[in-house]
């Protein structure tokens, strides 16, 4: 495996690269179709670089792992709003996951319906592309329109475009206190309501996930609250009164609890070491409940987003796509054995124009399509 | 500055070009008399003048396709306006262009609170998207100062922000898709209603890419429920260091304002001389606004306050009530009219990292009196983003020469420190010719060949963001090809 130790290395071995290369990072997240080439490893160019807690900033190798960024961070009271998922236990992988990997699949996860997504925390990025050529965009500050904003097309790109190297985020202060309002036993679609409901009002939901009753025994409407203690309290009971139409919440304030909860709903753990395969659907909050009754028998969902995003579980080889028929949003298949994800586009298809448009891209960043080739279909 | 020669071989065709569009939209949609193309000749950058070939309102996607076709075909360059607020030239014409202005484009298409999505035409104004979902309680949060006049379309191709962005983020941030045109007329939907997009970023990469990979028709954004209440504190120091390390050090506590705002003494003393806000006269002041309940309010004030206090402040207002919080942000948001009543001035935006203030704005003071011209800070404090006025006699010859080149020094200095050109206005033409001192040639080669995938031809406003030399294969090879 080659594991450049600086970015000139890392540009030096790409110009010089005969054929294909999969890039890894912490290996944790093997999302897309098999890739066949030369393993490259980011995991050697690592170590935050500069991190400013009084302007909310940080910069970090790509290699770095999640966790030393996460402990720096922790050290000063500040986090990453966009609490990045953790694929191993969904995915079954082991290793540390990389800052470079949660960028380059744009990790985000239930504070998406508030501070945003990993792309929306990234403000600059350094990078080389399939040429060998180090590219650098976007910077240290927060506010820049500098230029075309590339960090974002770097978001999400699955290594196809160029390898990170470095990447910027913005941060943001932790939390003194969290709580957890629960409502119980509502049907999908009167969840969906009820989360709409609460991410109508000013209270500041930070998350908000449905588990239906095959997921959680009994259905389960969760909220999340955060902030200053007594804010949170006080905003707790106001969402409660807001809720009452959908039955009686209850109100979590243990730390450790609302902690785990959010952490597994992020992490999708219900769906952990299942035998399905798992797809990921980007969706209309107010679709999803429709979508999910059009899933195959058997078939189970987790809501989060407030129901934007679904995690759906159904039998190993499902075509998910031809069972839902069009839909507006996308579809991603998550885990499934190799077979599956070779055979079925692991990416929703994109309509032609777009499709020519990526495929333009890949061969202006990447002429010899040796980046993760076909990662992204 | 200097600007493009129009292309004689697009000046001759100019008749049949006109006629082709008035097939594809009413008539009095396509402009023509030199007369009427006048309104079109400048944005906010008014320094820089030049009328268009031809100015097309369309009504609708189809219009703006099918006009966009006959253009690729005709080979006519193509600059996208919105309401003409841009402070960087961005929709500023070439003689040899047709301005696509997107005025008519202004209808609201879908409210949708359970989902907290707005779907508009994208030559709505930013304030009447707000005012679209206000009375149900919910707010559009990217708010730049000119959101009475300035139209989505121009927030999208600039990324603009807005002083409670701290908070909420830029357009980038609360844009989920948009209806694009292509040059050669294909039109495609990017996003909806959902969270994220699928495939590349192509919303994250639309936006900010000023009206040079598509035009934007259409747009499905974010609408948030608005906060119980808003109440700000305003305080004075003797010292912008001061001023700043009590910056870091609010942001330190865990409160995230919704806006931190900063004035420096010679912006204080003008807009005291024009709006009487009864600001202390001090070296630096600064407004901190917080949001939530009265008693969630109170709290962060109060611990807001605390950490003032320790920095010795001159002076310490917090707001106990709307009228007091108006009177504090009186003098804040009428800083660039009382800026405009005293002289011309030129507004910069670069940004830097937070910690560099007391070092940038040192340095700005000495130039300014190497340049002999008088300078204002303006600041949104707690994201870097810097608005020095430069003020200058438009009517002194060699005045806006001196004051162009004290800007640049300026925004080379942001540079050095870490930060970057432009904050929030955007490129365009006026720090086209920077872009070299922030970028490599390698970083602009990149963004180039974006606008190559996107616009083969470089017929999208194509003289803009990027310096003239290293666009002029581009745009001129490509379309002769
Ligand atoms: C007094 C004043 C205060 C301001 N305050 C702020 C502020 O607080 N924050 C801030 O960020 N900016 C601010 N600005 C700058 C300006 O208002 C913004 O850049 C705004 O977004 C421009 O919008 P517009 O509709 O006027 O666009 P225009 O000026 O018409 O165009 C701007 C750019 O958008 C492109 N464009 C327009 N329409 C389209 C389309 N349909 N498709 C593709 N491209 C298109 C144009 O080609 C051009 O490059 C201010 C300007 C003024 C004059």
């Amino acid at each position: 495996m080659m594991r450049p130790e600086t970015e000139a290395e890392l540009a030096e071995l790409v110009a010089g690269a005969g054929g294909p290369l999969r890039v890894v990072g912490g290996g944790t997240r093997p999302i897309g179709a098999p890739v066949a080439g030369e393993a490259l490893s980011v995991a050697g160019l690592a170590g935050v670089t500069l991190y400013e807690p009084g302007a909310l900033t940080l910069v970090a190798r790509a290699g770095t792992p999640l966790a030393e960024i996460e402990a720096a961070l922790a050290a000063e009271n500040q986090r990453l709003a966009f609490e990045p998922m953790d694929h191993r236990a969904l995915l079954g992988t082991e290793g540390a996951p990389t800052v470079g990997g949660a960028v380059a699949v744009n990790a985000s996860g239930p504070r998406r319906v508030q501070a945003g997504a990993c792309r929306d925390a990234l403000i600059g990025v350094r990078f080389v592309d399939g040429r060998g050529v180090a590219i650098k965009n976007g910077g240290r500050v927060m506010k820049n329109v500098t230029g075309y904003d590339l960090v974002k097309l770097m978001a999400g790109s699955h290594g196809t475009l160029g390898i990170l190297s470095e990447v910027s985020l913005k941060v943001l202060p932790d939390v003194e206190a969290a709580a957890t309002v629960t409502v119980s036993e509502l049907d999908d679609a009167r969840a969906v309501a009820a989360m709409a409901a609460g991410l109508g009002t000013p209270f500041e939901v930070s998350a908000a996930a449905h588990l239906p009753a095959p997921v959680a025994g009994t259905a389960r409407t969760h909220f999340r609250l955060e902030g200053f203690g007594a804010s949170v309290a006080y905003r707790a009971g106001r969402l409660c009164d807001a809720l009452a139409p959908f039955g009686a919440a209850e109100t979590e304030t243990d730390a450790g609890r609302v902690a785990d909860l959010w952490a597994g709903i992020r992490d999708v753990r219900p769906f952990a070491g299942s035998g399905g395969d798992v797809w990921r659907l980007s969706v209309k909050p107010s679709d999803a409940p429709g979508l999910v009754a059009r899933l195959p028998e058997g078939a189970r969902a987790i809501y989060d987003w407030g129901g934007g995003l679904v995690w759906a579980e159904v039998a190993p080889g499902t075509d998910l796509r031809a069972a839902l028929g069009a839909f507006a949003g996308h579809a991603t298949l998550i885990r499934a054995r190799e077979a599956t994800r070779a055979a079925l586009p692991v990416f929703h298809p994109e309509p032609a124009p777009l499709a020519a448009i990526a495929k333009g891209l890949r061969a202006q960043f990447d002429p010899r399509g040796i980046l993760n080739p076909g990662v992204m279909g | 500055m200097e600007l493009p020669e129009p292309d004689p071989s697009i000046l001759s065709k100019k008749d049949r070009v006109v006629e082709r569009l008035r097939e594809v939209m009413p008539a009095r949609a396509v402009i023509d008399d030199p007369t009427e193309t006048r309104a079109y000749e400048c944005d906010a950058l008014t320094a820089y003048r030049c009328a268009p070939m031809a100015a097309i309102l369309p009504g609708s996607t189809e219009e703006v396709s099918a006009a966009l076709r006959i253009c690729h075909e005709e080979g006519v360059p193509v600059v996208p306006r919105g309401a003409g607020t841009s402070l960087a030239g961005g929709a500023l014409p070439t003689a040899d262009s047709v301005i696509l202005g997107v005025a008519r484009l202004n209808a609201v298409l879908e409210t949708d609170y359970d989902n907290r999505i707005i779907r508009v035409q994208a030559g709505r104004t930013n304030l009447s998207v707000t005012g679209a979902v206000e009375e149900e309680g919910f707010f559009y949060a990217p708010d730049p100062s000119s959101q009475l006049a300035c139209a989505i379309s121009g927030n999208i191709a600039m990324n603009s922000g807005g002083a409670h962005c701290l908070k909420y983020g830029v357009t980038t941030n609360n844009l989920l898709g948009v209806t694009l045109v292509l040059m050669d007329g294909t039109v495609v939907e990017l996003g909806g209603a959902h969270l994220d997009a699928a495939g590349y970023d192509w919303l994250g990469l639309i936006c900010g890419s000023e009206g040079q990979l598509g035009v934007v028709t259409e747009a499905t954004l974010r609408i948030l429920p608005k906060p119980e209440g808003a109440r700000p504190v305003l305080m004075g120091f003797d010292s912008s260091e001061v001023a700043g390390a009590c910056v870091a050090d609010i942001i330190k506590a865990g409160v995230l304002p919704v806006a931190i705002e900063f004035m420096d003494r010679p912006c204080i003393r003008a807009t005291e001389a024009f709006a009487h806000a009864g600001y202390p006269d001090c070296e630096a002041l600064l407004i901190v606004e917080v949001e939530g309940s009265p008693a969630e309010i109170d709290a962060q004030l109060s611990l807001i306050t605390e950490i003032a206090r320790r920095h010795d402040p001159v002076e310490l207002r917090e707001s106990g009530s709307d009228e007091e919080s108006a009177k504090i942000w009186l003098g804040r948001k009428s800083a660039f009219g009382a800026m405009g009543q005293i002289n011309d001035y030129m507004c910069l935006d670069g940004t830097i990292p937070v910690s560099a203030l007391p070092l940038v704005l040192r340095r700005i003071g000495e130039m300014s009196t190497e340049y002999g011209l008088d300078v204002a800070n303006v600041f949104h404090a707690g994201d870097g983003n810097m608005h020095p006025l430069i003020l200058f006699d438009a009517n002194k010859p060699g005045d806006l020469e001196r004051c162009e080149a004290f800007g640049a020094d300026i925004l080379k200095l942001c540079v050095e420190v870490g930060g970057c050109l432009t904050g929030e206005h955007g490129v365009g033409i006026e720090k086209r010719d920077l872009m070299s001192t922030q970028f490599a040639d390698a970083d602009l080669d990149a963004q180039m060949r974006v606008k190559d995938v996107f616009d083969p031809g470089w017929l999208l406003n194509p003289a803009k963001v990027f310096p003239l030399a290293a666009s002029a294969g581009r745009r001129t090879g490509r379309r002769a090809a």
